[in-house]
Parts: C-alpha cells; structure tokens; sequence
C-alpha cells in the first residue's frame, strides 16, 4: 500500500517537474518583460539605452524601503548617467505597506513616481493607481530645488501635495516616502551611478 | 446516469457554488470582476476535468484505504502544473489571480467530486462531470462577478486585456457615467451579500418551477377526469 503512494508521489512529482522545466525559460522572460515594462514607463523613451534589467546596485538604507535591502536601476544614455529608479516602500498606509517605484533624474529631478503593490481601501484610498487618477503626476518634475523639504507634506499638514477626497493617510504616507527618496539621492547623487559597487552603509 | 442529467446537476441541480457551496474562499476573494471570475473558474473548471479524468483512469489501482491521499496527490500535481503554465502563458492574469491560483488545491469541489464520482465512474462520464461541474462553478463566479463589478464600479469586462490581450483593452463597458462607485460591493462583504442574494434568486426559481409544474400536473389530471 506505501509502495503504491509512493509510486504515485513518484509519478506526480516527475509531470510537476516536467511543466516546470518546459515552462521555466517562458517564466523568467516574462518576468524580465514586466520588470522592463514597468521600468521603461517611468521615463521619456529614447532618453536612454542601456541594458537597465542587468546594471543595478544593492544598497541598504534605513530610511528606505523600510530598511531593507534596495535594488537601484540606473539609466545611461552614451553611458552617461541619465536616471535612477529607486524602489522603495511606504511603510505608514492606512492598511500596511505601499511600494513605490521612483524615478530620479540626475539632476534630482523626479520624473515619474508609481505604486507597484498596496493593500489601500478599494474607491478610497487607490487613488494612487494611475488607472483612477493622476494625482500621483503631482510629483512628476518636483525637486528639492524648486520645492524646499518643508513643503513635502499633503495640504492638511501644510505642504504642497493635494489629498485624496475622504482619504490622507495614504497621501500623506507616499509624500512622505518619496520625500525621503528624494533627499536619499540629494545625499549621494553621483555615487549611485558608479560602475561598481561603491561602499554603501 | 444520463449524459443530460450530468449536465444539469453541473450546471444547475448539483452546482458546486450556489448547491454544495463548496469552494467559496476563492469564489468570494476572487469575484471583484468579471475577467477575475472567468479566469478563476477556467482555472479550476481545467482542474476539475484533468482531476476527475486522472482519478477515474487510475481509479482500479487505487486501494480504498489509500484513495484520499492519492487524490491529494493528483490534484496538488495538477494544480501547480497548471499555476505553472498560467504564469508562463497568461503572466499578467496569473498576477492579478495571485494567490488564488494555488489555492484551487484547496477547493473542496474538486475533492469531493474525486471521491464521489470520479472514483466510481469510467473516464468519459468523470471528464464530462468535471467539464460541468466546473462550468457550473464558472457561471456562478461570472455572475457574483458581474453583479459585483457592475456595482461596485459601474463596469462590466475590465481588464479583459489580461486575459484576451491587447485588442480586449477596448472590451470595457461603461454602464454609467460619472459612476463613483458601491464600495461596498467590491469590499468582502459585498462577496457574502451577492452570493447570498443570488443563491436566494436561485432557490426562488426553483420553488416557482416546481409550483408551476404541480399546477400543470394538475390540470392535466382534471382534463383526464
């Protein structure tokens, strides 16, 4: 009797392992096609040309994406330095964690800032989706240049950023978040564009 | 049995959601849309007939002592199979379903139609009671789905380019304007109250079916007398 579950376990996990290989190469392209997707959208195109999927850097802040480990895409154009996406997360929702992609040109300009995963109350506070609103455009062209840190807050709290109608929690968490990527890049700038692995805390 | 009677206990007499109401966890996490509710219940509907098929080949080497956890087996193979061809083949529906897609291992329906047919039936009767079966789960989330959609965002077919790709991205329906929205519909509760509402419409068709033909038994009775 074992023998006969055994040989059925056998048997199950040789056509599991079967699908997994078949499938494995089509799973990893269309992983790495999400990922470009995602990461092409948050700049104009043509305005750069390397291979963004591969020339990444791990970095650790504790400010950051809730004090993990971060992996920063960077955008050259003539291999020169042109953007960096900062993947970070906001960890003050009103319902846990927002994670946020953050595009920074190097001039500390922010070009575009998205939501990738959140569990905010639907038709209240996913007014960050760009598919319900463009209030997440509002930091599209901000820096700490033209907007000073005080500023970086939602109008309640006397800054600059409109809330969402019924909603301030979740604004005011991603304000807050892109605030502290903003100023992250404003503190280490051209380092994060160098070739190798700098030093990093 | 009749191949007509295992249709209609799939679909209706029999169904898995609206009758048994087995499978509700992903039937109520899932329902938020309509293209959610068809790609779910696809997923499980393929389930059901590879499950059922599997079971009903394989049911006369199965000793009776065993036969539950050989149908784990089976059915956990199956599904992760199938998890694993939804990301390689439908990527951006397999993100939207998530979770969900796993967990149609737990879906009692499956089991349950392992044990009480599969297992005592030869392999075409198991695949057609699986296909309807699964059909009839299909309907009931494609209906929650609807009614939930519809009202809770004032849309019907959003998303269909997940699972129809890019020339679905013009599908949607706006049915009306300026629409803000039930919130309540979308949220879970909104899942328990749909579902409720529509097994009740559900039972309230049978009872008027049932009265009508009593009645119609009835006159013919007088007629003959």
């Amino acid at each position: 009797m074992a023998l006969i579950l055994g040989l059925f376990a056998v048997v199950g996990i040789g056509a599991v392992t079967w699908v997994y290989n078949v499938s494995k190469a089509k799973i990893i392209e269309n992983e790495r096609a999400a990922l470009i997707k995602q990461l092409s959208a948050l700049l104009p195109e043509g305005s750069y040309d390397n291979d963004i999927v591969n020339d990444t850097l791990e970095w650790t802040e504790p400010d950051l994406a809730a004090g993990g480990p971060l992996t920063i895409y960077r955008f050259r154009k003539n291999t020169l330095p042109v953007a960096v996406v900062i993947p970070t997360v906001a960890p003050d929702g009103y319902n846990g964690n927002i994670k946020l992609l953050v595009a920074i040109t190097k001039e500390g300009v922010v070009s575009a800032v998205r939501a990738v995963a959140h569990h905010e109350t639907p038709g209240l506070g996913d007014k960050m989706e760009l598919e319900r609103s463009d209030w997440i455009d509002l930091f599209k062209g901000q820096s700490l240049a033209l907007l000073p840190e005080s500023q970086w807050r939602v109008k309640r709290d006397g800054g600059t950023f409109d809330q969402f109608t019924g909603a301030t929690i979740t604004p005011r968490a991603i304000v807050k978040a892109v605030k502290k990527t903003v100023i992250f890049f404003e503190t280490y700038g051209d380092e994060l564009f160098l070739p190798l692995q700098p030093k990093g805390r | 049995m009749q191949y007509s009677q295992l249709i209609k206990e799939g679909l209706w007499t029999n169904n898995q959601a609206f009758v048994a109401l087995l499978g509700l966890c992903p039937l109520l996490a899932v329902s938020n849309t309509l293209i959610n509710s068809l790609g779910l219940g696809l997923a499980t509907t393929m389930t059901l007939v590879c499950s059922n098929v599997t079971v009903s080949v394989i049911r006369k080497a199965i000793p009776n002592e065993i036969r539950l956890p050989v149908f784990v087996l089976v059915i956990a193979s199956i599904v992760t199979a199938i998890e694993l061809m939804m990301n390689a083949y439908f990527f951006e529906l397999y993100k939207v379903l998530g979770i969900f897609v796993p967990l149609i291992v737990t879906n009692c329906a499956i089991i349950g139609r392992a044990e009480s047919f599969a297992f005592r039936n030869p392999p075409h009767k198991a695949f057609l009671d699986g296909l309807f079966m699964g059909l009839g789960f299909t309907l009931a989330l494609v209906l929650l789905g609807s009614v939930r959609e519809i009202l809770g965002a004032g849309t019907l077919f959003s998303g269909a380019a997940l699972m129809f790709g890019k020339s679905a991205e013009s599908w949607t329906v706006f049915l009306f304007e300026d629409y803000s929205g039930l919130l309540l519909a979308v949220l879970p509760p909104g899942a328990f109250i749909g579902l409720g509402l529509l097994i009740a419409l559900k039972n309230s068709l049978d009872i008027q079916r049932k009265a009508y033909r009593k009645e119609f038994k009835e006159q013919s009775v007088d007629k003959m007398n």
